[in-house]
């Protein structure tokens, strides 16, 4: 008889060096970075940008932001995926990022990647969201839908089973700046527009 | 084969802190505050990032060595190792853990750490492992020291390392924080107090002289216990 789950327990406010650490322009050699796209990778490029936002409406300085997304064919690059071994032409894109709010003027995190295919005949494209911050013991998930994508989203099933009018809080507005087209998504931890967090 | 692969057990939140313990001052603002809304694991949530050896670097497993410049860190040598299983027992072999941790002052390399104790220049503090095929991991560092933080008048954090693993899955990710036995801190840390009451000596390592390397460093044993396979539940006709 083994002993229950290990307990969760807040990442703190000293992160940076050992989770971010190249971000941060600390001596060692990340293992995930803020920029998820490969040279092989096909597909549309996509910057995801957002802040975390504390009860008082202040952006956090100290949040950790992961994330975890198919690739454009609606692949996850792990092996409990049935596609996975089938024809992956872009074998390096991991689909997996990591981002301290700690080092942009506004607090934002920010993601160039590309953006995900839908991962099986019901779920619209989405990526998975972890949040970690000082004052979090336990991490929290939530989900990046698109906003381009309202036809996929109406079907969703993960989205269908958010309370109608928290919906919006799960789908990131899109922007085009530049030629570059950004998904804008704020994490409100609290307050009217609570981002809804996911019991995965 | 197509079969999807099988549920994790739910977060058990009788093991886990609240989202909101008002002791910790920083999170009744930070903690999400209507309720988890549950979902239905799909591949999105049954599959996660795969790192294995090839993500290592030399030292990575030696914080004794990774950051030193002109000699050795200082501080009581240690050797941390444990076995990372599910809630089954079976042992999770070739999965990342990511450690870090503050100097044998208790100073953090962290830009944001004013705390008014010395750096070492020869330890940087942040490393990892990969766990073998017994699902074994093991470092070497230096025993953190402890550090005073704002969250109350004389608050001091117990000595800890943190650690973060992913496990087969983003359902079975973990960031957590080790502590070492007999610390008489603990009973009096809002976040080690945080996790329920029949929890907390699973955040407890122990001091084991079978770990222990003969006058070079004393070992230490954290085991992991990630979410294992949702089991079925037992018919009660
Ligand atoms: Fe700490």
């Amino acid at each position: 008889m083994t002993k229950g789950q290990t307990p969760s327990q807040t990442v703190g406010p000293y992160f940076a060096y050992g989770l971010t650490p190249e971000q941060y322009g600390y001596p060692l050699a990340s293992i995930a970075s803020p920029d998820l796209r490969t040279p092989d990778v096909e597909g549309r490029q996509i910057r995801i940008e957002g802040r975390v936002l504390d009860g008082k409406g202040e952006a956090i300085d100290d949040a950790m932001i992961e994330i975890w997304q198919a690739d454009p064919q609606g692949r996850y690059a792990h092996p409990a995926d049935p596609s996975y071994n089938k024809g992956r032409g872009n074998i390096a894109f991991k689909g997996f990022g990591r981002c301290g709010t700690g080092t942009d003027p506004e607090n934002r995190f920010i993601f160039d990647s590309v953006k995900p295919g839908a991962v099986d005949d019901s779920q619209a494209p989405h990526i998975n969201v972890i949040v970690f911050m000082r004052g979090l013991l336990s991490h929290l998930y939530t989900r990046i839908y698109f906003a381009d994508e309202a036809d996929a989203n109406a079907k969703d099933p993960v989205l269908l089973s958010v309370p109608e009018d928290r919906r919006d809080t799960l789908v990131a507005a899109r922007e085009e700046s530049g030629g570059t087209v950004v998904y804008r998504f704020d994490i409100h931890m609290q307050g009217e527009n609570e981002t809804v967090f996911f019991d995965v | 084969m197509t079969t999807p692969p099988k549920p994790y057990s739910p977060r058990d939140w009788s093991s886990h802190p609240p989202i909101i313990a008002p002791d910790y001052k920083s999170t009744p603002l930070r903690g999400a505050t209507k309720p988890l809304i549950p979902i239905r694991q799909s591949l999105s949530e049954l599959t996660g990032p795969v790192f294995g050896q090839d993500s290592l670097g030399e030292l990575d497993n030696d914080l004794t060595k990774n950051g030193r410049k002109d000699g050795e860190p200082l501080g009581e040598r240690i050797i941390v190792s444990g076995k990372v299983v599910d809630e089954l027992g079976r042992p999770q072999p070739n999965m990342l853990v990511e450690v870090w941790q503050a100097n044998a002052a208790g100073r953090y390399v962290h830009k944001v750490d004013q705390h008014n104790a010395p750096l070492d220049p020869n330890f940087f503090g942040g490393g990892r492992c990969v766990t073998d095929d017994q699902g074994v991991y093991r470092f070497y560092s230096v025993k953190p020291g402890a550090y005073p933080w704002g969250n109350h008048p004389n608050a001091w954090r117990p000595n800890h390392i943190h650690f973060s693993l992913f496990g087969p899955s983003i359902a079975t990710r973990l960031v957590t924080q080790m502590y070492f036995p007999g610390d008489p801190l603990l009973d009096l840390d809002p976040i080690f107090l945080s996790s329920p009451e029949k929890a907390r000596d699973r955040l407890i390592s122990e001091f084991d002289l079978s770990l222990t390397e003969e006058e070079f460093a004393l070992g230490y044993r954290f085991d992991i216990v990630l979410r294992g396979p949702w089991e079925t539940p037992m018919e009660t006709a």
